[in-house]
């Protein structure tokens, strides 16, 4: 009986392992960021349709937000209720509620903020389980930038409601929202890598500018680190950045490649991640690996390139905006101590910086379309979005909010970056098998960086798997 | 209890089928058992059945294709996908470290708080802190002691010991000093839960066994060894095979503190890529059901060569 009991256990244990190995807990890659690209055909000022493009007297306290300008149009779906997957934590759940309780005194439509699962990828698992089941559980949704593709067939089509307002935004992220000529979502808030750099050192090593070009960032990391290492700091180092196998890198790989004239690793349809400036651009990188970075720097993610350029010791650091307003903080130890600038080039590249960011998406099972359009209208306009600038300094998708005085005022870095190509990440290409190929990207490119295989033999290899996925 | 039950089931033949008592008491049992059979084949035997299911299907999470049946043909794909080997590799070498290392320090420490002292109370709840820390927690905890620049142990192994001449980056080295990384990550957490288990087995021993055995003359080592080892060995087997079925599916150490790199893959990261990230479900399926079937190997050896009968 014991030994009946025993195996009863047993087999128990093992069904119980077997089921955790089939559906263990989902991690995240890092949260994309979008944004924008150049000549955007301005609106004058006025208004699209019912969305006011009058940027005046947008405050910046999170209690007074812009007035909901189509109250009026959504008041004919007051007393639905939508559910809106938002912000979990921090301030922008805080504005987010704000947002949705705004909208619902004006409107009578009730609006339920559901904190979203902060890790990027369990949300799209989670969202990836609603439209399995078709739930109309949920009606308007945060979508990362590289979504679009995957998800397409289940969001609401929002190519001719939209048409006027999509013209306000970046075209490029529009585009990318744009799957088989259906508009998927409207942007709402993005970023893009840009290089941080120490305005301090650059100076007391004689430079008068950042960097440029990829030798010159290369030869300044390299005298200020071995110049700060004699000084006595022997852990200073010159440039950190994203190297870890996660979807970071590809962000950071995708910078390298443009702005190098190497491509998108996938252009209409061809892989072509495999061609000589694309070598070229990772044996560089390669070559930073336990020279001008650390030997960590291919175990590094977001924040741990942050904690190492905001404690002092790091020259250069390729990041997302959002450093920078950490790192501009009053116990920071490098306040005022550093500036942002585009991302160096090999010409004839490009600089480049990689589009990440959020979009807003309706569900195609949502069952009160109509508020929920409504809903997007008011919380993506360019009012909120230069309240959610001024406020949480969150980066505008708007040409014309991007260069308002005073969200530049908010967040200086825009005026840097205005000559940044903002390149988006082949999702739209690739649909529902982009996770697939920015894996088989990530991890070919950190075994090169790792030096367990030549920068050529990856890309060879990572070229055979991409032809054999989107084949 | 047994009397009236006797009694009441055996009373005079009217024509119909009779029961003996155990006949009676084992239908009795039967019946007492049939909410946990329902329950275990719902929680665990149909999800096993459906994972089966998918394994035979080309099936994607969240897609309008259509899904086929495609046979085997995932099963013959499996077995020449060499990453699949490398990351059974690493699990299994990690298993073998980890459960080696914390099977040794645990009963160690087993046999330390088992005997009296002052403060063994407060000792026996202090070691379970790093137990009762949630595994993503610690492991990001370690992943900043790791770092290459500002680590505490850098720190430590450079600036205070003088070990070593410069920083090492735990993390980022070369495949196997990141296997063993972790592996410590792992013990350190682990070790506490396996001397409690342990404990609990050592205190179920009697002790007029060893008082027979000091008389007798045997000296500690002895005791240990013909005593203490044999007596314990009930809890070291259910100890051990928990810990190596725990080892074996190892996902957040690694997902956090090396992200998704190929190299150092364990079976249950490939598979969460497959089913989760890749929505393959087919394909994810398929691994899901190879790993049910390592463990059920490793369980099967467990309880072959350590009789888990006698026991």
């Amino acid at each position: 009986m014991r030994s009946t009991l025993m195996s009863m256990l047993l087999v128990m244990s093992m069904i119980l392992a077997a089921c955790g190995g089939a559906a263990p807990a989902p991690t995240a890659p890092p949260a994309a960021q979008p944004e924008a690209p150049a000549q955007p055909e301005a609106p004058a000022s006025g208004a699209v349709g019912v969305t006011p493009t009058d940027l005046t007297g947008i405050s910046s306290e999170i209690t007074d937000l812009p007035a909901v300008f189509n109250a009026e149009a959504a008041r004919q779906y007051a007393g639905t209720t939508l559910r809106f997957y938002g912000d979990a934590i921090g301030l922008g759940s805080d504005m987010d509620k704000a947002m949705a309780a705004k909208f619902s005194e004006e409107t009578g439509i009730n609006v339920v903020v559901l904190p979203r699962p902060q890790d990027a990828t369990e949300f799209y698992a989670q969202i990836q389980r609603f439209f399995q089941a078709q739930s109309t559980e949920t009606d308007v949704f945060m979508m990362d930038v590289i979504w679009p593709g995957a998800f397409a067939t289940h969001l609401y089509d929002v190519s001719d409601i939209f048409a006027a307002e999509a013209k306000l935004h970046y075209p490029n992220i529009v585009e990318n929202n744009t799957v088989d000529g259906k508009l998927t979502a409207l942007p709402w808030f993005g970023d893009f890598g840009m290089l941080f750099y120490r305005t301090d050192l650059l100076q007391e090593y004689g430079y008068n500018a950042p960097p440029t070009t990829w030798d010159e960032l290369e030869e300044i990391a390299k005298t200020v680190q071995e110049g700060e290492r004699a000084k006595g700091n022997p852990n200073f180092v010159g440039f950190v950045w994203q190297g870890a196998a996660y979807e970071g890198l590809t962000c950071n790989l995708l910078e390298w490649f443009y702005s190098q004239d190497a491509g998108t690793f996938l252009q209409d349809g061809t892989v072509t991640i495999n061609n000589p400036q694309a070598v070229a651009a990772l044996e560089r990188a390669a070559g930073w690996v336990g020279s001008i970075s650390p030997k960590g720097v291919v175990s590094y993610r977001e924040e741990d390139a942050r904690n190492v350029f905001q404690g002092g010791n790091a020259m250069f650091m390729r990041n997302w905006p959002y450093a920078y307003s950490a790192a501009d903080t009053d116990d920071s130890p490098i306040k005022d101590k550093f500036d942002v600038a585009p991302l160096p080039v090999t010409a004839p590249g490009q600089p480049a910086g990689t589009v990440g960011g959020w979009q807003l998406a309706i569900s195609n099972y949502s069952q009160n379309k109509g508020a929920a359009v409504e809903f997007v209208r008011y919380a993506t306009s360019p009012q909120m979005q230069k309240w959610r600038a001024l406020v949480g300094t969150f980066v505008p998708t708007i040409p014309i909010v991007s260069e308002d005085e005073e969200v530049i005022e908010a967040m200086p870095f825009l005026r840097n970056l205005s000559p940044v190509v903002r390149v988006t990440r082949p999702s739209r290409e690739t649909g529902e098998l982009y996770n697939e190929a920015s894996t088989i990207i990530f991890q070919s490119a950190n075994e090169a960086l790792l030096g367990s295989t030549s920068a050529a033999d990856a890309l060879a290899r990572a070229e055979q798997q991409l032809q054999r996925l989107i084949r | 209890m047994s009397q009236r039950v006797a009694t009441t089931s055996a009373p005079p033949s009217t024509g119909k089928r009779t029961l003996t008592l155990a006949q009676s008491q084992s239908r009795f049992a039967w019946i007492l058992l049939i909410p946990t059979i329902v329950v275990v084949l719902m929680v665990g035997l149909f999800p096993l059945a459906q994972t089966f299911y998918f394994s035979l299907t080309d099936a994607r999470l969240a897609s309008n294709r259509p899904v086929n049946f495609v046979g085997l043909e995932n099963y013959l794909y499996l077995l020449q996908d060499q990453q699949f080997f490398r990351t059974v590799g690493n699990t299994v070498f990690f298993t073998v470290v980890t459960v080696g290392f914390e099977f040794v320090l645990g009963l160690l420490i087993a046999l330390v708080i088992n005997s009296n002292f002052r403060g063994r109370g407060l000792m026996r709840t202090a070691i379970l802190i790093p137990w009762a820390i949630p595994t993503v927690v610690s492991a990001q905890m370690w992943k900043w002691m790791y770092h290459d620049i500002y680590g505490v142990i850098n720190d430590l192994l450079v600036n205070q010991f003088g070990i070593f001449n410069q920083n090492v980056a735990f993390l980022a080295t070369n495949t196997t000093v990141s296997l063993f990384a972790i592996a410590a990550v792992d013990i350190w957490k682990t070790t506490p839960f396996v001397a409690l288990l342990l404990l609990a087995g050592l205190q179920v021993i009697p002790s007029d066994v060893y008082e027979a055995a000091d008389v007798d003359g045997a000296n500690k080592l002895q005791q240990f060894f013909a005593i203490t080892l044999p007596l314990l060995m009930p809890a070291i087997l259910v100890t051990l095979i928990f810990r190596t079925l725990d080892s074996l599916r190892v996902f957040d150490v690694f997902y956090v503190m090396l992200g998704n790199r190929r190299d150092t893959q364990t079976m249950a990261i490939y598979a969460q890529q497959s089913l989760v990230n890749f929505s393959d479900l087919g394909y994810g399926s398929t691994i899901s059901i190879a790993i049910f079937l390592i463990i059920a190997l490793f369980v099967v050896v467990y309880v072959t060569f350590l009789k888990i009968e006698e026991a």
